[in-house]
């Protein structure tokens, strides 16, 4: 037992890692590994998409149109190319378009849940710590919000920025935008979880010891309270990645979020329908089942963070 | 700044805290638009109402009472926890409700500190040990140098009986008394006079209550300091306090040292509580049982709010409360009774 301890002291943070809970149950799960390696792929397939891709799709000049609606894994008539998932109307290579799509998706995808994290984390703070009207009025925001259903909310954020930016603007901002409307559609999960949480902490004698000593409120949330309700952000955080990719790809199947220049895999599936009932069925088909197969696995290792946290479930 | 009655500079026979008709209540009411809906008026709880004593510099005074009577309510008003809705709380010679300044607010919150009665909440679960221990010398940036701050925690771990190497673990690590150990090293360090200390071993085993106790009692001796020690077992209390002061229902209704207190209550309410205390002669004897419940404190009682469970109550009992007056036995009791002589 002694020299257990004094083993496990000396260790360094890798083996601490190893030899955690969390890394027993994931290593117990094979269905959390498949999805955290076919997630780990993914991100960085996307991520050196420029190396590894056969060609930039979005380059006008790679491309030929004699080499279009290629079927996949079929020698084109004219110049002898193989494309693994084929080519669509332009003589695009559908893998390569996947790869930067993907780029786009996951882009949005962070950097929404980033900004809905952040701002749900602060107003939940806020909210849970200071109580009386501060939380009235921002839970009362929260509940109206959650009475739409989010896309509503998204659509309408797109909207009111379409009517703001300047045309010219419209095509390079379209992402930002984007970003800005999925990130404040998803933001009331993060709060509510991190008030309730909160309320739970700020009566617990660790945080009155603070304010005995007269640490300032911003300093007590910061190191004391955020630390301690990170749990179930992160698990939250998880799940609302897969969320907003599909949201992502919901909204530029509708035609609102990025432009055809630089497409998202929402983009890759609305261009790809209009081909669906003439035959070219793997148009929509590949960046379908990737982004079913990402969503997939970012979802079912969100599931297996919230068990994993769950002390009650171990 | 005009200061009016109390001067500044300390003075030796002075009490060190003076707590002067303390009262503070929580608003129970339903919320604003069931209130509207059911006509019913705001609701009150008071807490603390009306509390005085003194505590003088180097002296323990304990204030005892069933759970819900305020004990814990005037430990976290001294502290600055809650907001006083009236009265007065004056340490070392200024009233802290006068003060102007953060920066000076921060000047008297560097003086005392609180234990607290759970160790499993009382520590930061995310935070190392000496993290923990080095906060209020952080905040009230009395070392600045880190490897001065190290120093200084592993030299409180010491003095509470831990090892400067326990730094290093998380609180999980260790056992409710260690816990203990830690928060106490935590309150000393920013060098407090006076310690504020909520239930301290009310949590834990009764073999680890005396360890804590006497590392307390060890302390006070070392380094001079002042506490004010809450607790409902009285045989800490005994063990512990110099003087004592019996709450029921938010007001105090008994003060007197320790040893007169116990040998010779005088409050109804005190000789009952001092009944209940298991006693190694009375073997066999059946235990004379605390009668009655304390009444709900949002509606107590008119006149004296123990009048409902106690033997010696009249006509006066019912219609007026009892003021806190010196007793013959040099206590002082709020108790009708006694000052009629009626016993």
């Amino acid at each position: 037992m002694n020299t257990l301890t004094e083993k496990s002291k000396t260790d360094s943070l890798l083996a601490r890692i190893l030899d955690s809970d969390i890394f027993h149950s994931f290593i117990r799960s094979p269905v959390t590994v498949v999805s955290a390696i076919v997630t780990v792929v993914m991100i960085v397939a996307a991520l050196s998409a420029p190396l590894i891709s056969p060609h930039n799709p979005f380059d006008p000049a790679t491309l030929n149109l004699m080499e279009g609606f290629t079927p996949p894994m079929v020698a084109n008539e004219f110049t002898g190319n193989v494309y693994w998932f084929g080519t669509d109307a332009q003589g695009r290579d559908i893998f390569s378009a996947i790869l930067y799509g993907s780029r786009v998706s996951l882009l949005v995808g962070f950097a929404a849940v980033g900004l809905a994290a952040v701002l749900g984390i602060t107003l939940g703070l806020m909210s849970g710590y200071l109580g009386g009207w501060v939380d009235a009025l921002i839970m009362r925001i929260a509940d109206v919000q959650l009475s739409f259903p989010a896309i509503l909310i998204a659509l309408l954020i797109f909207g009111v920025f379409k009517g703001i930016i300047p045309p010219a603007m419209q095509d390079q901002m379209a992402i930002y935008v984007l970003i800005l409307a999925i990130g404040l559609s998803d933001w009331v999960q993060y709060a509510r979880t991190v008030r309730s949480s909160t309320m739970a902490e700020k009566n617990k004698e660790y945080v009155q010891a603070a304010r005995v000593i007269g640490v300032p409120a911003p300093l007590i949330l910061l190191r004391h309270i955020l630390p301690n309700v990170m749990g179930p952000v992160l698990v939250i955080a998880t799940i609302g990645l897969a969320l907003a990719i599909i949201l992502e790809s919901t909204l530029s199947f509708l035609g609102v979020g990025v432009p055809p220049t630089q497409p998202s895999l929402g983009t890759l599936i609305r261009v790809g329908q209009d081909y669906l009932f003439s035959g070219e069925w793997w148009i929509v088909l590949f960046p379908g089942m990737t982004l079913l197969i990402l969503a997939l696995s970012v979802n079912l290792l969100g599931d297996w963070l919230r068990d994993a946290l769950n002390p009650r479930l171990r | 700044m005009n200061m009016p009655a109390q001067t500044p500079a300390p003075v030796p026979d002075a009490p060190l805290l003076l707590v002067e008709d303390l009262k503070c209540r929580f608003e129970v009411s339903k919320p604003f638009l069931n209130r509207v809906i059911e006509r019913e008026p705001r609701r009150w709880l008071k807490a603390v109402d009306g509390v005085s004593f003194t505590i003088d510099r180097g002296e323990t005074f304990a204030l005892v009472g069933e759970s819900g009577c305020g004990k814990s309510t005037v430990a976290r008003l001294i502290v600055g926890l809650y907001e006083a809705s009236d009265g007065r709380i004056v340490f070392d010679g200024r009233d802290l409700g006068q003060l102007q300044s953060e920066a000076e607010r921060q000047r008297i919150r560097r003086r005392f500190q609180m234990i607290f009665q759970d160790p499993f909440a009382s520590l930061n679960p995310r935070w190392r040990v000496e993290r923990i221990i080095a906060e209020p010398i952080r905040v009230f940036g009395l070392l600045n140098d880190d490897a001065a701050i190290r120093a200084r925690v592993g030299e409180l771990l010491t003095q509470v009986g831990l090892s400067p190497a326990d730094g290093r673990k998380f609180p999980h690590e260790f056992s409710g008394g260690q816990r203990q150990r830690i928060c106490i090293a935590r309150a000393l360090a920013n060098n407090p006079e006076f310690l504020v200390c909520d239930e301290p071993t009310s949590a834990l085993d009764v073999s680890v209550q005396a360890q804590i106790l006497n590392l307390m009692q060890d302390l006070q001796d070392e380094l001079g300091l002042t506490y004010l020690f809450i607790s409902h077992d009285l045989a800490v209390v005994r063990h512990m306090a110099d003087r004592v002061g019996v709450m029921y229902l938010g007001r105090l209704v008994e003060v007197a040292d320790s040893r007169t207190l116990f040998e010779n209550p005088q409050h109804p309410y005190t000789r009952m509580l001092l009944a209940t205390i298991p006693d190694i002669k009375m073997e066999g004897k059946r235990h004379e049982i605390v009668r009655g419940e304390v009444p709900n404190p949002i509606t107590p009682p008119p006149g004296c709010t123990f009048h409902p469970r106690c033997p010696l109550v009249n006509d006066r009992c019912r219609s007026e409360a009892p003021h806190l007056l010196p007793t013959a036995r040099g206590h002082l009791a709020a108790c009708h009774a006694i000052e009629e002589g009626r016993q």
